[in-house]
């Protein structure tokens, strides 16, 4: 029993650590664009498939390095061509528009390279356990779980310490003030959406190490991405990053004694939460509206 | 009577005369009674979407939720309860009147993007339950097993059943019944209110209207309105599919209301028979269909962002 509490805990957190990327990107968007971006999970997918198809060529390490930098790159072109345009209209437009762009993404994967799942070759060492009596704990998940600690550390570090990242901030509060002051927005905007993307196309070569890779795999990721936003308090990355944790250990735990409830608990506690602290656990006052 | 009055009447016998006429000019033009029938129950659905998207200016990115209810509703009850197509109509009206109502309490505190996300994550708690409650809602299958049956008026029989063009007929009454409701709505003090939130949301609240109230209120109501077309789509189907209770069936309602104009009381019904056309036809030739979607996505927010009626009208002025 404690073997498979330990067992679904360790997978929750490692799940909610995925959740955590995803969300932390989508919120970065979301903060300062206002754009609810539905095609975060077809990044996370063009991320997987650029590692895949170049991995015979640099390794996985190689791939790991280079492909979340070329997602972004494709992520600051859509954003330059389609979104850029709709930032002075309603949310409701670029809302359309990404969730367009996520059928594309994941019609044009499937049309490139076929329905079927496609394995991703990891290094051999990383695939085998840590221990005997903690099978189930590889060294690539361990792994997963560094990088993501690591890349949000040094998001947060960006955040707190780069000019870019008190830029940044600065809008999420009040961009036309930092216009005013003379700072290029637009320019902003990109590099925040490219930094969000950028955690997206890392997310999806993790994803592919431990899952394979599908069209569909990024679809799935979308909607706890939410919740954890809703959870953690829309406006707080922090509370995105607590609330991602959270719900994914909470589902790993329902797993053990309700299997059938594990996707459906994470909505009961977004609802709970909204019921008794409509903002969030990290939300501010007044964010919401 | 003014010429303006006049050409709307005009427009309104026209919208009619091809609503009723449909089954007859629909089959020489290579559709199939069916598609107009489907037309018809979309259009509604839009049409509902738009009464809180258009009218209040509050976008739920969720509806598909409330159809889908409406839906399971309507099967349930011709399932497990009664062989009687007004009460599973009435059944699938009530059960997502009942649940928009419930969320709607809490959904409604939040506004723009937010107001859409939690709309899109309350509405995946129904997929979720119609997913994995098999043994009631056949899961991923959907609920099968179940049939319209015809009006019995006493007196005499309606078969809407076997024969098609009786259905179309008997879903149009029914989509008159729910346009009727909502332009009456529209058209009193409380409709106006509506639009007054929509255009001023500050200013109505310094006037002392309970904004929140109002959409709550407004947002109940498309609930309701959309379990109506769920349930009559039940009925065309046999059938009720998870799928429509998925966001990205919520994302096809909200397309087809921009697509004709939310700023236009019939826009969503010329959307929604553009986009089902489009979709049926697209699906019949490629295997790809899904990119021409998102492609058509795309291209309308760049580039029709106020729909074809806008379009139109704007090029007229």
């Amino acid at each position: 029993m404690t073997q498979l509490l330990l067992f679904n805990v360790t997978n929750g957190l490692i799940v909610g650590a995925f959740y955590v990327l995803m969300a932390l990107g989508l919120s970065l968007i979301l903060n300062l664009s206002n754009v609810i971006n539905f095609a975060h999970g077809g990044f996370l997918v063009i991320g997987g498939y650029i590692a895949y198809a170049i991995t015979p060529y640099i390794g996985f390490w190689g791939a790991l390095l280079v492909a979340p930098p070329l997602t972004a790159i494709i992520g600051l072109a859509v954003e330059r061509v389609l979104i850029r345009p709709l930032y002075g209209r309603d949310p409701l437009y670029s809302l359309l528009l990404t969730f367009g762009l996520a059928f594309i993404i994941e019609d044009g994967t499937r049309f490139i390279f076929g329905a079927q799942g496609k394995p991703m070759t990891i290094p051999a060492f990383l695939s085998q356990s840590v221990s005997n009596e903690l099978f189930f704990i590889t060294w690539y998940r361990l792994f997963m779980v560094a990088v993501v600690v690591v890349a949000v550390t040094l998001l947060f570090v960006l955040l707190r310490y780069t000019r870019l990242g008190i830029r940044i901030r600065a809008g999420t509060l009040d961009l036309e003030t930092v216009a005013a002051l003379g700072i290029n927005v637009q320019m902003l905007r990109s590099l925040n959406f490219a930094v969000g993307i950028y955690l997206a196309g890392l997310s999806g070569v993790l994803a592919a190490g431990q899952l394979g890779l599908e069209p569909t795999m990024g679809t799935g990721l979308l909607m706890p991405s939410f919740i954890a936003i809703i959870v953690g308090g829309i406006g707080s990355l922090p509370g995105t990053l607590a609330g991602g944790l959270l719900i994914g250990v909470a589902s790993g735990l329902t797993a053990v004694f309700f299997p059938a409830a594990s996707e459906a608990v994470i909505y009961v506690m977004m609802a709970v939460v909204l019921l008794i602290r409509p903002r969030g656990l990290f939300g501010e006052e007044g964010m919401m509206s | 009577m003014s010429t303006e009055q006049t050409r709307k009447l005009v427009v309104l016998a026209a919208i009619w005369i091809i609503l009723i006429s449909a089954p007859y000019w629909m089959v020489p033009l290579g559709g199939y009674t069916a598609l107009a029938t489907r037309v018809l129950v979309l259009g509604l659905a839009a049409m509902s979407l738009n009464f809180l998207l258009g009218f209040t200016g509050v976008l739920s990115f969720g509806h598909a939720a409330y159809f889908g209810l409406g839906a399971y509703g309507a099967g349930l009850t011709l399932k497990y309860l009664a062989a009687s197509t007004p009460l599973a109509l009435i059944a699938g009206i009530m059960l997502a009147g009942i649940c928009g109502a419930l969320l709607g309490m809490l959904i409604v505190r939040r506004r723009g993007v937010y107001f859409a996300m939690v709309t899109i994550a309350f509405g995946q708690v129904f997929y979720y339950i119609a997913f994995q409650w098999s043994s009631l809602t056949g899961g991923d299958d959907g609920l099968r097993g179940f049939s319209r049956q015809p009006l019995d008026f006493g007196a005499f029989k309606f078969d809407i059943l076997s024969n098609e063009k009786n259905f179309y007929f008997f879903v149009l009454f029914c989509f008159a019944l729910a346009l009727g409701i909502m332009g009456f709505i529209l058209r009193s003090p409380f409709g106006r209110t509506m639009i007054a939130i929509r255009e001023n949301e500050r200013r109505a609240r310094f006037l002392g209207i309970p904004v929140e109230r109002h959409i709550w209120i407004a947002f109940t109501l498309s609930c309701f309105f959309m379990g109506f077309a769920g349930a009559l789509y039940a009925l065309v189907n046999n059938f009720a599919d998870p799928r429509g209770l998925h966001y990205s069936q919520s994302g096809d309602f909200v397309m087809m209301a921009v697509m004709g104009g939310m700023r236009n009381f019939w826009g969503p019904l010329l959307g929604a028979a553009v986009f089902v056309v489009l979709q049926d036809y697209l699906s019949s030739v490629t295997v790809n269909w899904m990119s021409f979607v998102g492609l058509l996505f795309v291209l309308v927010v760049l580039f029709f962002p106020r729909g074809l009626l806008g379009f139109l009208q704007r090029s007229k002025a």
